[in-house]
This record gives structure tokens, sequence and C-alpha cells, in this order.
């Protein structure tokens, strides 16, 4: 079991959280013309990536923030966590 | 009965309390403190199984977890539990235990004529075998194996056992509580970490207890108390034994199971049987020990053939002898602290040593014991079939190839030591990679990936000086990084005999024309044979190799197996073992009981149970209640001897014909506060939400992005900047998520707060032609005429004193309201509407009728809604605004969502009007056609329409839009039925919708 740190709550058990996929992954701008294929990309297109990967988490039991979660998909080593807003350098 | 086997005096058990315990029907005496296993062996039985492919005779190997033979099923308190290792086991009094994988008896087993068949049960042997011809599988192969296989039964009965997880936090965990782990514990403990330290054994100090060693002019078992004693007493110190550490997670997350009452003849009151704990830890040391390997000649699984480090065990922890006159076998010096201990008790056992000219300490108090040694000799094959009566033995040339004569010596055991195998599961579950250790011919772990550090002998140091050293050291410096204490130790002088270099010599070659089995996987009967097989037949992966044969696929995990077989595997592939490489270790390290992983949750409670306010009102007036996610919710009340069909028909008539109430608190509801609160409605909802004035409530479908209907409801305008949303009972949690993610990560410039209010409103619907006039009457001071309370409208008021929400929202079809309470005053509402709607013949309804009266309105819910379907398949098109941008729109344009023959709701009814429709039918244009019959849509949801009397469904039917008047099939094969059904509309009932607003 993972043990991963909200940025608002401090370090929880993952069974607090639920996954919530790719973080860099931007929703279009409503009412924007946009491509299918821009679509189809947000919409079901997905990496899998073997490494280092930045995802999203919700602290369901918790705080219910969606924060941001990076963290190796291999060794399921987590580097660094934000707050949905935080800046990622 | 005499116990044959236990010596006058010494040992760990207590002499003064002596158990009766029976095995196999047969009852016999042992002390508190033993085993099961040293109990039988003092009493001189040692045939206690049957193999597991070819049924041979089994003993005793070992002493502990790393047994493979001696399974037993165990009797306890009217339960029975199967894989029991009776080397684990403690006695109590009153055990029982019978052996497993014999049949009919331990002495008879028909089984066994495998072993005389044994030239056809080569490696792969089921894989070739009965895999032809394929019937055979069923009606002989597959009952045949299971009479003569297996390792006990399972309890078919409901176990009334308690089982317990517990969630502990830690700065320190360690696993074992030998040298490394006691002077590690120590030393962290003085430091001021929280350590806890777990023992699998009912004895913390491992191999303390067996040692001649000297520590701090103690004895190693005298220093092991005092220092268990002590940290025992230390607050921030958990101590626990029983328990087994067993599997090692993600960022250090650990999991041990504590065998609470394992050890009593009867769980305590108020007592667990077992304890999972969930460990996280920041540091973790694996003191875990090492297990020592077996020597590999022929028929070396014949009872007596045993490890020597188990038979010093036996000797010392139980005061019991595994034979009267031994042979000990080994390849390096282990095998002499054995010989001495049997020495100084008065037996003679005579020592045979494959290496040439070895000298060391012990070796030369083994000669001036006057023990008799043989060097250069090797065991060739153990004689006797249940027992060890013999063995030939022989001298072996210098480079190991060459046997010299054989002869054949009297013995009644013989003790095997083939030097150790540090127990590196836990370093290795962790995601350490291993490395092979020459000098010591075994791996240990390598760098360390999470925050685990290995210390003794599981490190692969075997002298007990240098392990004390490195784990006091390893103790001080990980707690100083965590508590900042520095307490200094001073380390005690130790007194250790100096070992000399072990023989790289393992497996004894065959005499020339014998061709005796010689084990390698003693549960699971992999000889040195089946290996050669499986290289010969072209297998090379480890992994392969394993799965071919067997290999350590036991339930022991090839405890004493694995290094032996990759050993084998390299030698005659001619390649080093670390490039053969190990097979993976998993968890759990040991069997672990299913009653342990699901703890608590069993039964009701595997889930929580959610009641509404009104709950006991439902109970006490008979209703039946149905699972609604986690709610339990009235399915209907019974009235007399009725069934669910005509109550549910009783109550669905009565709502179009009176009233009915039904409770509703289950739905799901969101508080929706903010400035931009109509703004986000606007883009969840498919349909325009600026304008809502405030006391209106509106209709709203909700998308995902791929453009699938997520879910339905109302939401009210409470107040200029205040929505009241309701959703699915099933979808609530989803989505209050839903609007969470796009608050907080896609729009987080709208000013809005979502919260759940599921649980803050009971809610009741009250429904049919007369709910006008009863809600006249609870709130005579409202003006709740069609003009004061049209058809979608929304009052506060007040039902008797009592704060209330009235929305005028039907799912009936009639016209209706629903009106909510705080969840304190659910009852009180309740009450009331059943007291004051008697003159209007109202009556509670569950949710059949509930069902009945959504589907003939043509309502759609769940089973619409299913997460395949898009507005236009449920015929909610029409609120899809054309005006605005909304979640999933975007979709809504792919190819087979706009394609005209596009999947659509309809009604359905049999033409004979009679037979009723199982749900999840298939509707075909032929019933006679061909497999596959093409299907066009399936039956979403079933009735019997009250208001038609006959059944009616509703459907998802491909171009259902010109298919109302067309005549289909039903197909269930599930069912076995057929039914000619003609398409209607799936509005069965009031098409223009003219009661909801009546
Ligand atoms: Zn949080």
């Amino acid at each position: 079991m993972l043990h991963i740190k909200c940025p608002h709550c401090g370090m929880r058990s993952q069974n607090e959280f639920s996954y919530g996929g790719d973080a860099s992954v931007k929703r279009p701008e409503l009412n924007k013309e946009i491509s299918d294929e821009e679509w189809d990309n947000f919409v079901y297109n997905r990496k899998s990536l073997r490494g280092k990967h930045l995802e999203l988490w919700q602290h369901l039991s918790g705080c219910r923030q969606w924060i941001k979660v990076e963290r190796d998909t291999a060794t399921h080593e987590i580097f660094n966590t934000y707050k949905a807003d935080e800046e990622i350098s | 009965m005499t116990q044959k086997f236990r010596i006058e005096n010494g040992g760990l058990i207590n002499r003064d309390k002596k158990l009766s315990f029976k095995f196999n029907g047969k009852t016999y005496f042992g002390y508190e403190g033993d085993t099961l296993a040293s109990a039988l062996i003092a009493n001189g039985v040692h045939l206690v199984g049957r193999s597991f492919k070819y049924h041979r005779p089994r003993g005793f190997f070992g002493a502990g977890v790393d047994e493979p033979y001696a399974i037993v099923q165990l009797y306890r308190n009217n339960e029975t539990e199967p894989n029991i290792k009776a080397t684990e086991q403690e006695l109590f009094e009153g055990l029982e235990a019978k052996s497993v994988n014999c049949w009919p008896s331990v002495n008879f087993d028909i089984g066994a004529i495998n072993n005389f068949l044994k030239i056809f049960l080569p490696a792969g042997f089921y894989y070739k075998t009965f895999m032809w011809p394929k019937s055979f599988w069923y009606r002989v192969y597959e009952p045949f194996i299971r009479k003569a296989a297996g390792l006990g039964v399972a309890s078919t009965k409901h176990d009334k056992e308690r089982y317990e997880h517990k969630y502990e936090y830690c700065d320190l965990l360690i696993a074992g509580s030998g040298p490394s782990g006691l002077a590690s514990a120590y030393a962290a403990a003085k430091n001021g970490a929280r350590v806890i330290l777990a023992e699998d054994k009912p004895r913390f100090g491992g191999s303390l207890l067996t040692s001649d060693v000297n520590i701090g002019n103690q004895s190693g078992e005298d220093w092991a108390n005092s220092i268990i004693s002590e940290l025992k007493e230390m607050p921030n110190v958990i101590v626990k034994n029983r328990s087994q550490v067993f599997g090692y997670y993600d960022h250090n997350m650990l999991v041990m199971s504590e065998k609470v009452s394992d050890h009593l003849p009867k769980t305590k009151k108020h007592h667990p049987k077992q304890r999972l704990w969930y460990i996280r830890a920041k540091q973790v040391l694996i003191s875990s020990g090492s297990i020592e390997r077996p020597l590999v000649f022929g028929n070396n699984d014949t009872p007596g053939v045993m490890l020597s480090s188990a038979a010093k065990e036996y000797l010392k922890v139980y005061g019991v002898l595994v034979g009267k006159n031994p042979l000990v076998f080994t390849n390096n010096d282990s095998g002499y602290e054995t010989a001495i201990e049997f020495k100084k008790n008065g037996i003679n056992p005579i020592i045979l040593d494959s290496r040439v000219n070895p000298q060391s300490e012990i070796i030369d108090e083994a000669i001036n014991l006057g023990i008799k040694i043989k060097f250069s000799y090797v065991v060739v094959a153990a004689q006797g079939y249940k027992k060890v009566s013999s063995a030939d033995i022989a001298k072996i040339s210098d480079d190991k190839k060459q046997l010299g004569t054989i002869e054949n010596i009297k013995c009644d055991c013989i003790c095997v030591s083939g030097f150790w195998t540090p127990t590196i599961h836990l370093a290795s579950q962790s995601g350490n990679k291993t490395k092979f250790k020459e000098e010591i011919d075994a791996f240990v772990p390598g760098t360390s990936k999470q925050n685990e550090t290995t210390l003794g002998a599981a490190n692969g140091i075997f002298t007990l000086e240098e392990t004390l050293k490195d784990s006091f050291m390893a103790g001080q410096d990980l707690s100083k990084k965590i508590t900042n204490n520095d307490n200094k130790i001073s380390f005690p002088n130790v007194v250790e005999k100096k070992s000399s270099q072990h023989d790289k010599f393992w497996c004894v070659p065959l005499p020339k024309g014998k061709s005796y089995k010689r084990f390698l996987d003693f549960q699971n009967d992999v000889a040195v044979s089946d290996i050669e097989i499986a290289l010969k037949e072209g297998y090379r992966s480890i992994e392969h190799v394993k799965r071919y044969t067997t290999l350590g696929m036991a339930t022991d995990q090839g405890k004493t197996s694995n290094l032996n077989g990759l050993q084998l595997v390299s030698d005659i592939e001619n390649k080093v073992v670390p490039a053969v490489g190990h097979t993976t270790f998993r968890p759990p390290y040991t069997p672990i009981s299913i009653g342990a992983i699901v703890g608590r949750e069993v039964g009701k409670h595997s889930k929580p149970t959610r009641k509404s306010p009104m709950h006991s009102w439902h109970e006490r007036n008979n209703a039946v209640f149905v699972d609604a996610g986690v709610w339990l919710r009235p399915r209907y009340y019974k009235q007399g001897n009725e069934n669910l069909f005509e109550a549910s028909k009783r109550e669905a008539k009565n709502v179009r014909t009176n009233v009915g109430v039904c409770d509703v608190t289950t739905l799901g509801k969101i508080d929706i506060k903010g400035p931009d609160s109509a703004e986000l409605l606007n883009r969840v909802y498919t349909n325009a939400w600026l304008k809502l004035p405030v006391g209106k409530a509106r209709y709203g479908v909700m998308l995902r992005e791929d453009g699938i209907v997520m879910d339905d409801g109302t939401t009210t305008r409470i107040s200029e900047n205040h929505y009241h949303m309701t959703t699915t009972t099933a979808q609530a949690a989803n989505v209050l998520s839903h609007l969470e993610y796009y608050l907080q990560l896609v729009w987080p410039e709208l000013n809005v707060n979502v919260v759940s209010t599921t649980e803050q409103w009971a809610g009741a619907a009250i429904a049919g032609p007369k709910s006008r006039k009863l809600l006249e009457k609870l709130f005579p001071n409202n003006d709740v005429s069609n003009e004061g309370l049209p058809f979608m409208g929304y009052m506060e008021s007040e039902l008797f004193g009592v704060k209330a929400r009235i929305f005028r929202i039907s799912f009936s079809g009639e016209l209706a309201y629903e009106v909510n309470v705080e969840s304190d005053n659910g009852q009180f509402m309740w009450e009331k509407i059943i007291e004051l709607g008697q003159e209007f013949q109202v009556q509670p309804y569950g949710t059949e009728a509930l069902s009945t009266l959504r589907i003939e309105m043509g309502h759609v819910a769940g089973s619409e809604l299913d997460g395949r379907t898009i507005s236009y398949d449920t015929s909610l098109e029409g609120l899809i605004s054309k005006k605005k941008d909304f979640i999933g729109k975007r979709s809504l344009n792919r190819e087979a969502f706009t394609s005209s023959d596009r999947q659509k709701i309809v009604g359905v009814v049999p033409i004979d009007k009679k037979t009723s429709i199982p749900e999840g039918s298939h509707l075909v244009k032929d019933a006679q056609a061909p497999l596959p019959n093409k299907k066009l849509g399936h039956i979403s949801a079933s009735c019997w329409s009250v208001e038609h009397d006959n059944p009616f469904s509703l459907a998802i039917l491909k171009d259902g839009k010109n298919m109302i008047g067309e005549k289909l099939f039903v197909m269930s094969p599930l069912k076995n039925k057929v039914i000619p059904v003609e398409i209607v509309s799936s509005h069965y009932v009031d098409p223009k919708g003219e009661r909801v607003r009546s």
C-alpha cells in the first residue's frame, strides 16, 4: 500500500485516496472549436508510461482535495506531491 | 505411556505440566512448551504423512517454519484447520491432529503405489499425461488426483473465531529476535525510537537458544532473556512473539500475522484467534536468520533423515532425542555442534564429514569428546522404508566424483548439514536485488531499495561477534537519525568457537547400477532426475524449470530446496549460480489463514449498512428490505400472506388511485453554494440553467466527457446563490467527486462550494391523485394549490413546528411531492404522513412499486443509464442545449452517436399480454434464425403494468425510433423462454405527462 503525502493533510495511506489518471491532460476550453483528433486525445488517448508520471489523486476519505502526485509507475517511488493549483517546476 | 525419546532433564519445556493429545486417534502425552512435532518425536512417532506425488512415508525434516513434511489436519475446539505444520503448532491440552495426504491411512496408503510406478511420474508428468485424451480429465484424472492429493481439507462450516486487523506505525520494525534482532532492537530502543520486535516462534532468542556461546559472561539464552525482559518494560517498544512478518510491500508497509490463540485449547473470551498487523515502519531491520541446507543423497526423504540444526533444537529446546543411534552427515562445522549435544546426553553419534582434513576448535572438541568421525565420507543412501534403519556410506574421492566401497552401518536417524541459506525473502520482497555470495554459496541482499537493512545470518554473516557488532551499530545509527538521541552502549564480550571453511560439495553421486531417488524438494517430491529431464527437454529459464518440475512451489515455498535446485541447474548447465538466478520471492513467506486476511469484514460486516431515519417504522410495518448499494431500503410492505408480486402491485395501484408514500432518503443530495453556482450547473448539465428562478426545480442530465450519460436528477434553486442537487442513490459519491474535480482542477476560477448533504435530510415522496389533499393537511398554512405550488415548484415550510422543504417533483408520473426534513425529524414526518393520510387511503410503497411506476411511465433509471447509453438512447436528447457548451458535448458528434439507426428506448408488451419478460433478455427479429441470432436490443427493466394489468418492459433497441408497432421476439436462453412481443412507446401511461401537472 502506497504512502502518499497529501499537501493539505500529511502522510496518509493509499486507501484514503482514489486515483484520477494523468495530471498533465488539460481539458480543452469550453466553446472552443477543436479538431476530432484533439478531442480524442483529451478523452481517450493516454500514454502508459513506465517511469516518472504526474498523476491525479483525490484525498477522498480525507480533505476531498484533488492533488497531483509525481510517482514512478514502475517502482512506486513518490518524488513529490502538489496542491491542485500549485506550480510544478 | 512413557516418552521414550525424552531425556531426563533439560530443555525449555515445563515438565510440571503434562498435556495429553491425540494423533491419528491415539492418545499421547507431552509437556507445556512442546510443539506437536517435539511431542510426537518424544513418543517415538516418526511417520506423520505421505508425500504429495509418490505417497512416500514422511516424517520430520525441520523444527520450524521451514518444515516441508509434517503437515497435519488440526482439530481444536470443534473446528478443523488444514495445512498446519506440526513443527510450529504448540501443544495444548486436548489437541487432536491427523495425517493428511494419505488414504486410507498413514501406515497403509494406496497412493504409495505411485512410488513403485515412479518411472512413469517424471518431471512434467501432470502436463504430459493428464492432457490426453481430453475427456479423461473430468472422468478419470481429476477425481483421482483430488482423492489422492491435497494437504488436508478446509472446513465447510462457518468460522466462529474472530480475526482482527491492527494498524501500527513505528520507527524501526525488527523481524526476528535472534542475536541481530535483539542487539539492534536494544540499541534503537535505548535511543528512544519506537520499536516493534517480532518473533515468529513462541520463544525469543533464535539461534541463541541452541548455540553454545557466551555473551557478557552469560549464556546466549540468558543474555537473550535479559534483553527481552528489559525491552518489554520500555514504553517505546512492542515485543511480539508468535508473530510472523510475512510480507514487505510498497513504501515500507509490512504485514505481520500474530497467532494470538492458536496455542490455546480455546480462544479466550474477547480475544481474537489471530491478528493481522499492518505496520508502516520508517526503517526495517531484517534479522530473519538462516535455514540449514540439506545434503542430497539416495532416499534422503526417508523418515529419520532431518536437518542437523533441527535435531539440535529438539534436544536443546524440547529435551527430545530424534534418535538414539544417530549418524551426522555434514559438509561444515555445524554438524559437529549437533553431534556434541548428542554426546553430552550420553548418545554416541558418528560424524561423516565430506571434507578431506578440516581443522577447527569445534572439530578438536568433538575429537576430544571421543566422537567417531570419518573424513571424506558420505551417505550414499538411507535404508529403511518407514524409518531409517541403516545407511549405505562410502569414502569419496577428493574431486567428489568417485565413491569407494559401500559399507552399511546401523543408525536410526541421519542428521544432515549442507551449510546455511540466509532467509532473504523479506529483503527480496522489498525490491532488493539480491547478490550471490561465493564464500557461502548463497544469495544475500544487495543494495537496499526501500528503507531496509539486513543483519546477521540473513545477511550471510555467520559469526556471533560480527553479527552483534553490526546489529548494535545498525540499531544505534538508524535510531539516532530519527530521534537525535545518541546513547552509547558498551559492547559485550563474546565467546564463540571459530569455524572452518565449509565444503562446496552437496550432492552425492549415484553409485554404479543404482537409481536411488535423490530429492531436492521434499514437499513436492522433486528429485535430481526431474531437473535433469526438464533441462534435457530444453527448459532453461529457472522460472520455467520451477513450474515444469514444481520445484519450490509447495506450501513451504522451497525454503529447503530452492538453492540446491539452483546449484544443480548451474552444475548441469556449467554456469555459475548467479547466472542461473533465483526465482522471485513473493509474499506471504508462510501460509496465512484466510480468516486473518479477511479480519472482521465478514457477513454483515463486509460493508457498512446504511439505514434511513424511518428504518424502524419500516421494520415495525412488515417491510421486506433490499440492498440498494450500502443502503437497506423497503422493497415492499407485506400484508398477510402477500408475496412480492402481489404486494408491489397493490402498492403501485394505490399510488395510481389514491396516494402512496415512499422513503427516498437514500437519494444523493449535494448542497451547492456560491455566486457561480448557476454557471457550474450550466456546464455540468446538458440543458440550460442560467435562468432558473429561485423557488424552482429543474430536471437535468449530466454526461461524462465521452458523451455517455453519467447521472440524472433534479436540482432546485433554494435562494440566489444556493442550490440543492439530487443524484441517484448509486451515483451519489461519483457525482460529488465529479463536481469537485471540475471545481478544483478544471475551472478553479468558479466560486462555488459543494458538499454532500445526503445524510442531513430525510425524504418522503408523496405520490398519487390525492397527494395534494394530503399535503393540505400536512401544511395547512401554505398554499399548495396548483397555482401556489406548481409542477417543479419549491417552498419552505413547517411541518407542525419542524422545518421542511417541499418539492413538487415526480418520479412515479403522478401528481407528487417530495418532502424533506432534517434527518432527526424523519420518523416524525413519516408518522404524520401516515396518520393524516388515513382518510385518503395512504399506503407506504417500496422500491418494487417505485420501479413499476417509473417503468410504465417510461422514466429512465440506472438500468437504462447503464454507462453505455447517450441522451438520445434514453430519449433525453430534448434536454440538450444547442446554445451552450457542457461536459461531454463535443463527444456527441461521434459517428456512432449520430447514426440514423442508433439504439433508442422503447416499450415492450408480450402479444399474449400474460407472459412476464425476464430482464436482460435479448430482442431478435426471428426466433428460429440459426445461431448466432443477431441481437437487436435488450430488455432493461420489466414490470407488471398496474394501469394496463399486463406485463410491460423497457428495452434499448436498435433503430428504436422506427420500430414502434413492430413484432419481435424476446429470447432468454437462461430462462429458456421465447416470447413474441410488440414494440410500443416507452411512455405506456399518461404519454402527454398531464398528471404531474394536474
Ligand atoms: Zn488531504
